[in-house]
């Protein structure tokens, strides 16, 4: 997998193409603008070296017609660079719907992975080849940054909140994880395999890993432990929301504010649930901080999310329970 | 020409001996020197921070020194170059030096507040090596929060007030240059005949007025967040930590302009002087500065394109990063056709000047990458950003201020230096600037994280190379110091002017005497104007 001397690193996902095509050109125009002025100057400097001590320059006091034309050409590369650069990201910041879903939460100084079915690594991740895979990341100290070079994926692991990035591995392998953002002193040692493998071989390790039940599962069980369970009612008589079928929809808050019901906001409710209320319910839900660790939250967000799962997209049910 | 050998005629510098003539003095060119000395101080200081850290990358492992040294290392190497080095380093000394000879006037506008300035400068370092010796810091010169505020365990506070009290030293510097351009210009000394590196100081100290608050706002809110456990930034205590990023490089990327715009003032004068003719496209090279000063203040956001700020916001920000390279290439463009037809000697402030539009190119060029979103989302914290602006700070900043150093020393201290030597230093630091730089493009591509005290092996042939790079960089910036220091006693007279350029600097002894001119210059055309101008016809 690593060469002793490589020149450009390894194309294992298939976003890796588009973002190298942008790369050589700008190689391209870069090299071919330093040459420009590199021999321009060299040229100048020849020819018009100084031949005595008391020879002057010639009194040329500019062109507006030069002046325009280096204002503008430069400004049309670098506007077909921008278009380019933010086609590229604009695909990089879209995750295909259905995309396989893995938790991530960054500590000092190591990366702990979930699979939504239940299998957890530890700065290792195993991956299918030729499937879109959306990683959903928080950090539970200061902030990291998951990075996979060779997928030319990256994205900030920030805590407080939920970032994402997402990547379609191409090429079974072995390849880095780095933590790109400094979080203190084994930072270099924050590092990490991302396997892609033959989606055979990834059932195999599958049914190998995960002997204690999906993430969901797992969410179910701490849903019933906190005692979630016993004012989110599933009969809409609770003193909280019902939460089956929101995930993904619009909510009416008190207030008159609509917030999508997303990883963030289940987060937010949990943690602090005085921020955003429901529409038609009491403030009343104490606080979970300090009571669920990072993945203890996730596994509650997917159990909120299995909730809705095989439904058809659609409105919301109107916040049924808002009586 | 004014060479007058054996009689020493009364100037700034035997204008008063004792210590006290120095500390106290008011007079803008003693202050430059003061200047001078001390951060030349925190450049080798903050260059051998950078030796140990190229000597650890040398090999994969963590070995030469431990993880938390190294992370210390960079801190200190950073904050020491940008905010005790490149931040002063034109301005403080050059600028200090020549903007009131250049305009035509005794002094600065306000020579006490300028005493001022260096003092508070010296105040602010003597807190930043307080917290390197006792302990160092290794936060990152760029002190992020949540780590900076609640996980660190080194002397945040005291590194971040030393940063703290010298921005107020940016500040007055900034503050009396621009009253000093707009209210003590010589009769005659319109705006449009102003030398270009007035131009580029006033750019320059527009952003240190406007900018530097911000950074001294930011790093006191570090303070009390770490001091007192007030939430600001740390989510954990209810605060954002993606504001301490907004504020941060709301000031700090404009900074970068602080340190690029004074060293694109001196190649300006450089390639004038060397090629005897005047600017192509005065207008636009001025103009361009100002530009550069403007919206360099709305491009900060493109440090969080992997920050999760929204896809929207990093659109914006990567579109205004594409307008501030425009007025940086209408530069190298004008300084490259001020050389067509001119009459360009080889002297080693030359040599400086070609070395700065090369790696300015480069530098700038380079920059265009981190500007594309879809390409900065691969490059953000490599060595690729590494590469790219140590080729602004180093290939530009450090050349530009070499070169005017090298330009200006004989009317500084009245002697030349041995051109040789310089013209061998100057090859020396640009064949080792780019031997250690130019492969952190390659392994940045490659992905290696900044850093990094341990790293993978695939990446070591390059670190070597740097490393190596690093070592002939070293004994290049070594040479010029120990030449100049002869050159103060041993190096002959220079006479008023020893390149045949044209300015109000070169038309007043060297040194200068401690009241500039004798009576008050009348200008009557812009300078470096060599040969009789076809279009307004008077020489």
């Amino acid at each position: 997998m690593f060469t002793n001397f490589p020149f450009f690193p390894e194309q294992a996902s298939e976003q890796a193409a588009g973002v190298d095509a942008v790369y050589f050109f700008l190689v391209a125009v870069t090299a071919f603008f330093a040459a420009l002025i590199a021999i321009l100057i060299a040229v100048f400097a020849a020819k018009f070296h100084r031949r005595h001590d008391k020879e002057v320059g010639e009194a040329i006091h500019g062109s507006l017609a030069l002046e325009l034309l280096w204002t503008f050409i430069p400004l049309g590369i670098t506007m077909v660079m921008f278009v380019w650069g933010a086609q590229v990201f604009f695909h990089m910041t879209r995750p295909p719907r259905g995309a396989m879903e893995i938790y991530v939460v960054g500590k000092q100084w190591m990366w702990k992975l979930q699979h939504m079915d239940g299998g957890r690594e530890i700065n290792e991740l195993h991956v299918p080849v030729g499937r879109p895979v959306k990683l959903i990341m928080g950090s539970e100290d200061v902030i990291h940054s998951f990075f996979i070079p060779a997928f030319r994926a990256k994205a900030d692991v920030i805590p407080g909140r939920y970032n994402t990035m997402w990547f379609t591995p191409s090429r079974p392998g072995q390849y880095h994880i780095f933590c790109t953002q400094y979080c203190g002193t084994k930072h270099s040692a924050m590092i990490g395999t991302v396997t892609v493998m033959e989606p055979a071989d990834y059932q195999a390790w599958l049914s190998g890993s995960s002997a204690g039940g999906t993430m969901a599962e797992a969410g179910a069980k701490l849903f019933q432990d906190l005692s979630c369970n016993t004012c989110h009612l599933e009969n809409g008589q609770g003193r909280g929301p019902v939460l089956k079928g929101l995930y993904g929809k619009q909510i009416l808050l008190n207030g008159l504010q609509t917030v999508t019901m997303d990883d963030a906001y289940i987060r937010e409710s949990i943690l602090n649930p005085q921020a955003k209320v429901v529409s038609g319910f009491q403030p009343i839900m104490p606080t979970f901080q300090g009571l669920v660790t990072e993945e203890q939250l996730l596994q509650l967000i997917a159990y909120v999310k299995s909730l809705s799962e095989n439904q058809g997209p659609g409105t919301a049910p109107a916040p049924a329970a808002g009586k | 020409m004014d060479t007058t050998i054996g009689a020493p005629t009364l100037n700034y510098l035997n204008n008063g001996y004792g210590l006290k003539s120095w500390l106290l003095t008011k007079d803008h060119k003693r202050i430059a020197l003061l200047y001078l000395w001390s951060i030349t101080a925190f450049f080798f200081l903050g260059g051998f921070f950078a030796l140990m850290i190229r000597l650890e990358l040398l090999t994969p492992a963590s070995d030469f020194v431990q993880p938390d040294t190294y992370n210390k290392l960079f801190t200190m190497h950073g904050v020491v170059m940008v905010f005790f080095f490149l931040i002063p380093s034109i301005p403080a000394v050059l600028g200090n030096f020549l903007v009131p000879i250049m305009v035509g006037a005794k002094d600065l506008a306000f020579p006490r507040v300028n005493l001022l300035s260096w003092y508070i400068y010296i105040l602010g370092g003597i807190f930043t090596i307080i917290a390197a010796v006792t302990g160092g810091v290794d936060t990152g010169w760029t002190f992020y929060a949540p780590y900076s505020t609640s996980a660190s365990n080194s002397h945040v506070i005291m590194a971040g007030l030393g940063v703290f009290i010298t921005g107020f030293s940016s500040i007055l510097t900034g503050l009396n240059f621009i009253v000093t351009v707009h209210r003590m210009r010589a009769p005659g000394l319109t705006w449009f005949r102003l030398p270009l590196f007035v131009w580029a100081m006033y750019a320059t100290s527009l952003i240190m007025i406007l900018g530097t608050p911000v950074i001294a706002i930011t790093v006191l809110l570090v303070a009390v967040e770490r001091g007192l456990h007030l939430g600001i930034f740390d989510p954990a205590l209810g605060g954002d930590p993606i504001l301490f990023q907004h504020l941060f490089w709301f000031y700090s990327h404009p900074a970068v302009y602080i340190m690029i715009l004074p060293a694109m003032g001196v190649v300006s004068e450089l390639v004038q002087a060397f090629a005897r003719k005047n600017i192509f496209g005065y207008s636009f090279v001025a103009f361009s500065s100002l530009a550069i000063a403007v919206i360099g203040f709305l491009v900060w956001g493109h440090h969080l394109f992997v920050a999760g700020q929204s896809t929207y916001a990093g659109l914006v920000f990567s579109l205004i990063s594409f307008f501030v390279a425009i007025p940086s290439a209408v530069k190298v463009f004008n300084w490259t056709a001020t050389l067509y037809k001119g009459s360009v000697s080889w002297d080693s402030p030359m040599l400086y000047a070609f070395g700065f539009i090369g790696l300015f190119t480069i530098g700038g060029l380079t920059g265009l990458f981190l500007a594309t979103l879809g390409m900065d989302i691969h490059m953000h914290d490599t060595y690729f950003i590494i590469a790219h602006f140590h080729y602004v700070m180093v290939g530009g900043a450090i050349f530009g201020y070499l070169g005017g150093l090298h330009y200006w020393w004989p009317k500084i201290t009245g002697r030349m230096y041995p051109e040789g030597w310089a013209k061998f230093a100057c090859l020396n630091i640009f064949v080792g600037f780019n031997l250690t730089f130019f492969p952190q493009f390659i392994v940045g591509y490659l992905g290696m994280p900044r850093r990094y005290a341990m790293y993978a092996p695939e990446f070591q042939v390059y670190n070597v190379l740097s490393t190596a790079g690093a070592t002939i960089l070293g004994v290049g910036y070594l040479i010029p110091m120990i030449y100049f220091i002869w050159s103060l006693r041993g190096a002959p007279v220079a006479g008023q002017n020893p390149w045949g350029a044209r300015g109000l600097e070169w038309e007043i002894p060297s040194p200068p005497p401690t009241e500039n001119f004798p009576a008050t210059p009348i200008v009557t055309e812009a300078t470096h104007q060599y040969a009789p101008s076809r279009e307004v016809g008077i020489a």
